[in-house]
């Protein structure tokens, strides 16, 4: 069991430019983006991604007044996943599946906002939430889950900061080559624009992204970019073992073949571009394949001065030689969805073993000669060949790097 | 103010803590927890919106006294009308 296949058969999501998988494809082979004005507290408007999923969907208005928005992001997605692995839900084994999800932080949006609440009232303790707890504990998106589907199995969610979707994914697919669980739902989920400590936080690094059109704010690799812009998503997909799937007759969107994290032991917010290209060469190693195998390399990129271009030094001392290994960002559409953001760029890249298509990095008007990859595909969708191999980067502060590869089936 | 009054008051609070439930057609005199889906936490909301909406304290020895919209009536008013007159 331990050297199982570990494939995908579901994909649940919710992101600034669609809540299904089929809408959010489209709007990134047509280019179109939605980034929005958002009024932060104390700070005013500000760039952002923002969902509109249907959260009544999945969950009475109780539930989701006393939860947490990154529950019920997460309940959204799990219960999408669920749906479009067409798995038969109901007679499922509810303690033989696992929830394991990445996040970036959880618990600033809670606190935050119950700080600002007894602000109201002379920040006398007394008025502060009985609901603080439960909604402020790391697991609390995980557990949302479990409780809105009545999962027994494991649940926890892995803090891991922007590599979270990947890491989220990592561990899910080791869970399930250890036998722990039979079916596991993983990815990423994020609330953090209701927090304006991230927003701050960006802002005074010098990091965050801002135009006077907010959809043109998120500009990896152009010269011109100035940060990061800030969003909400979640993404989760159903993953199990290839011979459970083919057992049930499952659709199968890929095989995750390869996969590595390390850390940059160096900077708390710079990235260490060896150590990435070691991350990106250990997962290329795992999957057994060469660097030009690789057909698309979704980047982690968030548009800040220095994170592109230490990136970009890495994928070209890994993919330098590699013809036909094509290079593209999803963030010039939706932002940076944090702990999502692995997770939802690996799915708006997953259709392309269908259909061919290498979605572009947009708002690309003047590429940063730093930034200037070969196969970097820009502003235009293209048509390669073949895609039997795509690799996902998702890498974040205090130097976390994750690379994960998945191998059309 | 009456205890028909106050009990409109926790109705109010009830709607929008739990806003699933039909408050429209309760029996004063049974338990909340037989007519509606509320457990321990909402409870505890209600408590929490009677402070902040209305300065109304409710010590924990005394919740069973929000046991039904009656039994809030009773128990709340004097509350209230002390509150009022301060």
């Amino acid at each position: 069991m331990v050297n199982s296949r570990i494939v995908i058969t579901g994909v649940g999501l919710t992101s600034p430019i669609g809540d299904t998988l089929p809408d959010f494809r489209q709007n990134l082979l047509t280019g179109f983006n939605r980034i929005e004005t958002l009024d932060v507290r104390y700070m005013g408007k500000i760039p952002a991604g923002v969902c509109h999923f249907e959260a009544t969907r999945y969950q009475k208005r109780k539930e989701i007044r006393n939860g947490t928005r990154a529950g019920s992001i997460a309940i959204f997605c799990a219960n999408e996943a669920i749906i479009d692995s067409e798995v038969d839900w109901k007679s499922t084994e509810k303690s033989r599946v696992g929830v394991y999800l990445g996040v970036t932080e959880h618990g600033n949006v809670e606190t935050e906002n119950e700080i600002y609440n007894i602000s109201q009232f002379e920040y006398d303790t007394n008025y502060w939430t009985h609901h603080h707890n439960p909604r402020t504990v790391a697991n609390n998106p995980a557990g949302e889950i479990t409780m809105n589907l009545g999962i027994t199995g494991p649940h926890y969610t892995i803090g891991a900061a922007c590599a979270a979707g990947n890491a989220g994914l990592i561990q899910a697919l080791q869970m399930l080559r250890l036998g722990e669980v039979d079916f596991a739902l993983a990815g990423g989920v994020s609330e953090s624009i209701h927090t304006f400590g991230i927003f701050a936080g960006f802002k005074n690094q010098g990091a965050l992204g801002n135009h006077q059109d907010p959809n043109k704010a998120s500009r990896p690799f152009d010269k011109d970019r100035n940060g990061i812009v800030v969003s909400e998503g979640g993404c989760i997909y159903t993953l199990e073992r290839l011979e459970n799937a083919k057992t049930r007759g499952a659709k199968i969107y890929g095989e995750i073949v390869g996969y590595h994290i390390n850390s940059d032991a160096a900077d708390a917010v710079l990235p260490l571009p060896e150590r990435q290209a070691q991350c990106v060469k250990a997962s290329i190693d795992k999957a057994g394949i060469l660097p030009e195998e690789i057909d698309i390399v979704s980047t982690h990129a968030t548009a800040t001065s220095m994170g592109d271009i230490q990136e970009c030094t890495a994928l070209a001392s890994v993919f330098q030689k590699c013809r036909s290994t094509y290079i593209n960002n999803t963030k010039s559409y939706i932002g940076h969805a944090m702990g999502a953001a692995g997770a939802l760029e690996l799915a708006g890249n997953l259709p392309s073993f269908e259909d061919k298509w290498v979605h572009p990095t947009i708002n690309v008007e003047n590429l940063d000669p730093e930034c200037a990859l070969p196969n970097l595909v820009l502003n235009q969708a293209k048509k390669i060949p073949k895609v039997d191999f795509i690799l996902n980067n998702s890498f974040g502060m205090l130097g976390i790097n994750s690379s994960l590869i998945v191998k059309r089936y | 103010m009456t205890e028909k009054e106050v009990e409109q008051i926790v109705v109010d609070i009830i709607a929008e803590i739990a806003p699933d439930e039909d408050t429209g057609d309760l029996n004063p005199e049974l338990r909340l927890r037989d007519q509606l889906e509320l457990d321990s936490m909402d409870f505890l909301d209600i408590v929490m919106e009677l402070r902040k909406k209305h300065g109304v304290e409710v010590p924990e020895v005394d919740y069973p006294k929000l046991e039904s919209l009656k039994s809030c009536g009773v128990y709340l008013l004097p509350k209230f009308e002390a509150k009022l007159a301060s």
